[in-house]
């Protein structure tokens, strides 16, 4: 065969083995006897192989949806605007200032894989993420706030005289007009600022440093201490990416892949393989369709892929 | 990155399994040290060759050849040993063929092998890598770009591509591998490197 002709059945075989969704242990056996024929077979197949690996990056290009525009007025309003967000993960959480306000606050809640919302009627916006709950203080302008379960982004209209406060796992965080990005995980909290300033204290907790946080810092927060460290702002926008309803993966492994996309699907991916596990993953996913993840963890590391009832189980 | 590669490809390839080089450790060198040269390669081969219809196989077999000698142990300076096995390519086929190709043997005398140091091309290429890719999908043929974009970024089914497009599903396929080649030949072969010299 000529090279022309290898080169045609291999970009067929990798098409098929990547690409197709189909591929079945009869396909591997014929897959392995036209490898084994020769080398020149196996040579040409890892070239087209390997490209069809690099161009799988081209997945980044997938368009989001686009943004919701914002007023002319909006624009000029977040100027002055503190933006955040914040993540309250985890039900051992304890919500320390969750109880005052309970009686009278208004609840948001979005299901698994949602997101919602919330104007407030100074011109603040606060978007839910999946699988999460936020209780706004009652009044006619409110400026506190209780995220008891999830992820949220903050953008808030600044007022020195009234500066909005969130309360978080026990922390409370106060826009000192500023935009910036939390997170939290499980009794851990993130606070990253992207401009202006902020301050994450421990009002239940005299004895922890109020830490103020300027543009690029990261603040995170465990039981017991407050750390400040520096971020990319690159890195932050993907940390975002989730209003658009992506999810950026650089370089993550297969374990925090799943376990971000579990957090919008009902269906959860289950990785037992600690060697899989620690895979890593480059790559934008819509954050509801979990089979665009799994089909490129089959397709890009040969994986395979078992749809039961109540979970997506990733194997050898 | 070695670990990106299945380790347990072995298993289903029982062919290759006696190797003494894993064939996972194998495909990843030959995927990050032998394919980034193909540009090179290419280059030289036509440099050395007259039949410029020859060189598509020359390339395989030099590949084929390296494949057959690092499986055994994999070459501690690829650059080199690559260059090597295609210049005795060359001798082989000259011999064969009984061809006297006076400038390329002495050409082949002169040929620099340089050191096994990573060219500023490979850093330039890791640092734009979507850019590259998207400007190897820009060249691709109308038609073939538009079914290559469907499925891999649109990540539309075959089904889906061929309904929206009017053509057949076996259209399609032939679109995908067309694709898949041409973007191979861009990202690792001739095309790259008069590119890069830009």
């Amino acid at each position: 065969m000529s090279a022309e002709e290898i080169q045609s059945r291999a970009a067929d075989w990798v098409n098929r083995h990547r690409d197709s969704g189909e591929w079945t242990p009869d396909d591997q056996a014929a897959l392995d006897a036209w490898l084994a024929q020769s080398p020149e077979h196996v040579v040409a197949y890892w070239r087209l192989d390997a490209a069809w690996e690099r161009t799988q990056r081209l997945v980044a290009l997938r368009p989001t949806k686009p943004q919701q525009p914002r007023s002319p007025v909006w624009r000029n309003l977040v100027r002055f605007a503190a933006a955040f967000v914040v993540v309250a993960a985890g039900t051992g959480a304890a919500f320390y200032f969750s109880k005052p306000a309970a009686p009278e606050a208004r609840q948001f809640a979005t299901e698994v894989g949602a997101r919602k919302t919330i104007k407030l009627p100074d011109g603040s916006e606060i978007e839910l993420n999946t699988n999460s709950r936020l209780r706004i203080a009652p009044g006619p302008n409110p400026r506190m706030a209780w995220l008891d379960k999830g992820e949220a982004y903050f953008r808030i209209q600044h007022d020195s005289a009234r500066p909005f406060v969130l309360m978080v796992q026990g922390r409370r965080l106060v826009d000192l007009g500023t935009e910036f990005l939390v997170k939290t995980e499980p009794k851990r909290l993130e606070v990253a600022l992207v401009a202006g300033r902020a301050q994450l204290d421990s009002p239940n907790d005299p004895t922890q440093e109020p830490a103020v946080l300027t543009p690029g810092d990261v603040a995170i927060a465990t039981a017991n201490a407050i750390s400040v460290t520096a971020k990319s702002t690159k890195a932050l926008s993907d940390e975002l990416s989730w209003r658009q309803g992506v999810l950026v993966f650089k370089y993550t492994t297969l374990a925090d892949a799943a376990a971000e996309f579990n957090r919008y699907n009902y269906k959860k991916i289950v990785i037992a393989d600690p060697k899989i596990a620690q895979l890593t993953i480059v790559g934008t996913f819509p954050s509801n369709d979990v089979s665009a993840f799994t089909d490129a963890a089959q397709a890009i590391f040969g994986l395979k892929i078992r749809n039961t009832d109540g979970e997506i189980d990733i194997t050898r | 990155m070695t670990d990106n590669v299945d380790g347990n490809r072995e298993s289903f390839r029982p062919h290759l399994a006696s190797t003494a080089v894993s064939v996972a450790a194998l495909r990843d060198w030959f995927v990050r040290e032998v394919l980034p040269l193909e540009a090179a390669l290419t280059q030289f081969l036509r440099h050395n060759w007259r039949n410029k219809s020859d060189i598509p196989d020359l390339v395989q077999e030099v590949y084929a050849r390296v494949y057959e000698a690092a499986r055994k142990d994999l070459p501690q300076q690829p650059r080199a040993f690559v260059f090597t096995t295609a210049q005795n390519l060359l001798i082989d086929r000259m011999r064969r063929e009984k061809i006297v190709q006076i400038e390329a043997v002495s050409e082949l005398d002169t040929l620099a092998i340089a050191a096994d140091e990573p060219s500023p091309d490979r850093t330039a290429i890791a640092k734009d890598e979507l850019r590259r890719l998207q400007a190897a999908l820009d060249r691709l043929a109308p038609r073939t770009r538009e079914v290559v974009t469907l499925r891999r970024i649109e990540g539309l089914s075959r089904a889906e591509i061929a309904q929206r497009l009017c053509i057949t599903e076996v259209t399609v396929k032939w679109h995908l591998n067309e694709g898949l080649r041409a973007l191979a030949d861009d990202l690792y072969g001739e095309a790259a490197s008069s590119r890069s010299k830009k």
